[in-house]
């Protein structure tokens, strides 16, 4: 897990919620990606194209606070992004995202040292650099790596039941 | 030579002694009703293309949101409030979430011998009333908004002699989608239909406005019945007089005049797409549906949720039907709880909503999905109307629509 | 050492005696929700799990509430999906118009005191109010229970919340748990169980305990508990058993957090545009004018909510120009509020009564607004854009004050 990557920031503020992310009324859209031209739409219409794959979210606290809609991390990573580095996540939300493979990554600083724009180098389970600066980040529990490790939920239930 | 109940409506409202089919006159307009369905589109006219934008009577006008209420988008909730904001600032009548625009200028406004725009389609029904009631688009309501006038080309009358009585099972509804059947969606175009005889006592005012609602689907520019006892005793009840009560001359001209024994109709339903294409609803039984609908101006009234009401209590709806019943106003929902007719429909397993257009205008509540099939009271079966444009709408009486929301397909109130 | 009431709830569960906080242990699951949004999802990932069938059908619940009525044409989508996997894998608890996901599973007795519950919707931590463990997940993970019947959880800490006295006249349950989430911030408890005690708890009903074990998850808990008594018992039809009675915090557990209130401190309060936490008195936001009230949700949508607001607009009218949209939690209590007269008084005095489902609350339709309107509400959540456009402001309320609102066009405080 000593894999390193760069990666150009988006920076959100505080308590960023799953209708933030992405409004219920594009729940009943038939996929993920017709949903995702509408991430971020409440809070800033012109996001979702503006976020180029390998890009990350740094945001505040309380991340994905709200429903259990598991379209908000689907989205989030169906439009490209690597990461999310939050100084909190919500219960669900943090769940949702391991069940699909999207990485979150916790830290208290980096929100206060960054700007959109910069770049930071993620060095996963050990530290980010941005700015000149060190954060240092912790790896995720066993149980959790497990599920990422097979590729999400979806594909550790396939292995169990003997499809993969 | 006489004249028919339209002509002597228009003869008044033009301050002349006569008129007949084929002139063109100014009229005065007693009465302009608006709906959510077009009013923003007045507005805007209104504020931008007027010189001098004013309004000739403002008592005259009534506007009602009832086609997406509860509003279902931030684009439906726009145009209300460009509505509400407008009627607050002018002083007009306004009604919200009340219950269905025609149900609302029936049981508030609407009095015998006016003369009435309304920018719906529907406008018509107010013919039950001795009125003339006319639906016009925004462009021609905005001139009477402004002037208090509208020139009005007189139209022709075919009349309709009614005698005997409905039979046990078969109701107004049946009554009218088979006249439509018989003269066709254009049968009717430019005209009024007049509805006389004998047969008429036999007919409640629900009845009559049901009737007189759905002859636009000929293509009528109104419909019109005399003022008897019944109309005077809906009118009393709710604290009006009319304004004339005139019937045709005998000498009148008619376009055409048709004799129909009430007693020979039977259970009927239109089937898709088009609101003439009627048949026997025995034959078209045991057509698959997902969705019924009970409610709308045709058919919202107290009677006709009664006659819902005493065909589904102690049955259930059908588990894979969802079915929708609407009342037409908040005066017919709170009269249907006190005879405990809400309670019966939900007890079944109904979806009761608030008094509002619903899913006869398709558009916010009970939408139906690609290759779905609704069976409805509402006004029209149109493709498309209710929801994907590959659904079905089957148009029939309240007996046929809740028989078939409980047995899950087509069906009459006899078979269950 | 003690247990606080979800370590017992656990460890029952699990077999394992000693659970603490941090452990990660696996449930066995009791009962699941799954609403009309998501099945689509979960018999997808269900059946891209590869599994063929259900652990157990009958601890299955699947509940359209969203989407009844129908507002757009994919909607029924939702409903055809629901119903093929329900008839292909043998569900028989399928409600397809009778109410919020939230008020049925305890209502129609699918969640008994002790449960261990999960749902595809964040407020699923409702069925703490009878003293369940109960909580939201997200559809594969949902997908994964109903072929395993278990799911690996995190034992969570647990913040004890006393509260003792008397609450004033028209102050309610609602209000205590704005002012809860607002001091403890909208992530004040995230991955933690709030436990709630005391008197004033004791003495309120089931269905005002709901509204504050619903709205935990505002403030990020992970389950929201309340100790069962005979009034538990009675809502949930079974029989009192001292296994329930002991589903209390022991004297000796530990807890991260412990707050005490005074039940007389509390007063009417509105959580503010867009923040649940944004909590202020209503006495300080006197003259707000507002274009809308909706009375219902999960949250407030019960029969003595309702008849509060029946009670406070009885012989009132609706303010000109203001709409008052009510959406009962449940068929049943559609049913309950006819029979009392509730329902008749509040369309008399303007109210726009629809069928009972999540209505507003979920923000599909229902009365959604537009550029700058304002509307105060009974339910949960005031998120940005969450009934209608971004520049809609949403106040969270009690019932009392909603209804009070009504009346007056601007925000009062109920009297």
């Amino acid at each position: 897990m000593s894999e390193t990557f760069t990666a150009r920031v988006w920076v959100l503020g505080d308590d960023i919620d799953t209708d933030i992310i992405i409004p219920t009324e594009y729940l009943a859209l038939k996929t993920i990606d017709d949903m995702k031209q509408y991430g971020f739409s409440p809070l800033r219409p012109e996001l979702a194209a503006q976020i180029q794959p390998g890009d990350v979210i740094v945001a505040g606290k309380n991340f994905g606070c709200g429903s259990s809609r598991e379209q908000a991390p689907e989205i989030i990573k169906a439009l490209g992004i690597r990461a999310v580095i939050a100084k909190s996540f919500a219960r669900i939300f943090f769940r949702n995202s391991i069940n699909n493979g999207l990485l979150l990554i916790e830290n208290g600083d980096l929100h206060d040292a960054v700007k959109e724009g910069d770049e930071i180098e993620v060095t996963m389970g050990e530290r980010i650099v941005a700015n000149g600066k060190e954060f240092p980040i912790a790896s995720l529990p066993q149980n959790l790596l497990d599920i990422i490790n097979a590729g999400g939920l979806v594909k550790a239930m396939r292995k169990r039941n003997g499809l993969d | 030579m006489g004249m028919t109940i339209a002509e002597k409506i228009i003869a008044a409202a033009a301050g002349v002694d006569s008129v007949k089919a084929g002139d063109i006159h100014t009229v005065e307009l007693d009465r302009l009703m608006s709906n959510d369905g077009t009013t923003h589109l007045t507005i805007d006219m209104y504020n931008n293309k007027l010189k001098n934008p004013h309004i000739a009577d403002v008592k005259k006008l009534v506007w009602i949101i009832d086609h997406n209420i509860p509003s279902d988008s931030p684009k439906t909730a726009a145009s209300h409030k460009k509505m509400r904001d407008f009627a607050r600032e002018h002083g007009i009548d306004f009604w919200e979430g009340k219950g269905v625009c025609h149900q609302i200028m029936m049981e508030n406004y609407v009095r015998p011998g006016e003369l009435i725009f309304g920018a719906d389609s529907h406008t018509c029904a107010y013919g039950a009333l001795g009125a003339f009631g006319t639906g016009v688009g925004c462009t021609d309501y905005l001139y009477a908004m402004v002037t208090g006038k509208s020139w009005l080309l007189v139209p022709e009358t075919i009349r309709f002699n009614l005698t005997g009585k409905l039979r046990e099972g078969v109701y107004a509804r049946d009554l009218i989608l088979t006249i439509i059947g018989k003269i066709g969606a254009a049968g009717a175009s430019y005209m009024a239909m007049e509805f006389v005889g004998d047969g008429m006592k036999n007919l409640t005012m629900d009845d009559r406005i049901s009737m007189c609602n759905l002859c636009v689907e000929a293509g009528a520019k109104t419909a019109l019945m005399e003022v008897d006892d019944i109309a005077l005793d809906y009118l009393h009840a709710r604290g009006r007089e009319p304004k004339h009560c005139f019937k045709s001359d005998e000498d009148a001209v008619f376009a055409a005049e048709y004799d129909i024994d009430l007693a020979t109709i039977e259970p009927i339903v239109a089937r898709p797409d088009f609101v003439d294409d009627v048949i026997p609803a025995k034959e078209a039984l045991g057509v698959k549906i997902d969705e019924a609908f009970l409610g709308s101006c045709n058919n919202g009234r107290l009677s006709d949720l009664r006659v819902g009401a005493d065909l589904i209590r102690g049955r259930k709806v059908h588990p894979l039907v969802r079915f929708l019943v609407v009342p037409a106003s908040n005066e017919v929902y709170e009269a249907a709880i006190k005879e405990g007719i809400i309670q019966t429909f939900m007890e079944a397993g109904a979806i009761v909503m608030n008094a509002n257009c619903s899913v006869c205008w398709g558009s916010c509540q009970g939408v139906i999905g690609a290759g779905e099939t609704l069976i409805s009271t509402g006004t029209r079966n149109f493709k498309g109307r209710a929801g994907h444009p590959d659904s079905k709408v089957y148009l029939a009486s309240a007996a046929t629509v809740t028989a078939s929301a409980i047995k899950g397909e087509i069906t009459t109130a006899d078979k269950l | 050492m003690g247990k606080t009431i979800i370590e017992k709830i656990i460890s029952r569960n699990t077999g394992i005696e000693n659970v603490k906080p941090g452990d990660i242990v696996t449930v066995n699951v009791d009962r699941v929700m799954i609403h009309d949004i998501f099945i689509p999802f979960v018999a997808d990932k269900f059946e891209e799990m590869g599994f063929t069938k259900l652990w157990d059908p009958d601890k299955v619940v699947l509940i359209y509430d969203h989407l009844v009525p129908a507002s757009q044409i994919d909607d029924t989508r939702h409903f055809q999906r629901g119903n093929a996997f329900a008839a292909k894998y043998g569900m028989k608890n399928v409600h397809r118009s009778d109410g919020i996901c939230h008020q049925l599973m305890t209502e129609a007795g699918y969640v008994k005191p002790g449960n261990v519950v999960f749902g595809t919707d964040s407020h699923t931590t409702t069925y703490g109010c009878v003293g369940a463990f109960s909580s939201g997940i997200g559809y594969t993970e949902m997908a994964s229970i109903l072929g395993t019947g278990t799911m690996w959880i995190k034992v969570p800490e647990t913040i004890k919340v006393t509260i003792n006295g008397k609450l004033p006249e028209n102050v309610t349950s609602k209000d205590i748990i704005l002012r809860l989430i607002g001091d403890l911030g909208a992530d004040g408890a995230t991955y933690q169980a709030l436990e709630f005690t005391g008197d004033t708890v004791a003495n309120m009903t089931v269905a005002s305990r709901m509204t504050m074990s619903n709205m935990a998850i505002e403030c990020g808990a992970k389950c929201a508990l309340f100790t069962p008594d005979e009034k538990t018992a009675e809502y949930c039809e079974v029989e009192l058993t001292d296994e329930m009675k002991d589903l209390v915090g022991d004297a000796d557990a530990h807890y991260v957090r412990e707050i005490t209130y005074r039940a007389e401190d509390f007063v009417p309060v509105l959580a503010c545009p867009s923040q649940v936490d944004k909590i202020r008195p209503a006495s300080e936001l006197t003259g707000t004018k507002i274009d809308q009230v909706f009375i219902g949700s999960c949250t407030n949508g019960r029969l003595e909510d309702l008849m509060r607001a029946a009670e406070i607009l009885k012989g009132k009218k609706v303010a000109p120009f203001v709409k008052l949209i009510v959406t009962p939690a449940s068929r049943k209590i559609y049913l309950q509020a006819l029979e009392n007269g509730t329902l008749e008084t509040l369309s008399e005095a303007g109210a726009i009564i629809t069928h009972p489902g999540c209505g507003l609350c979920c923000g599909r339709t229902g009365g959604i607004l537009s550029d700058g309107e304002r509307v105060v509400a009974t339910n949960n959540r005031n998120f940005l854009g969450r009934m209608g456009t971004s520049k809609v402001e949403i106040y969270l309320a009690s019932p009392a004050t909603a209804a009070a609102c009504a009346i007056a066009g601007e925000i009062v405080v109920p009297e």
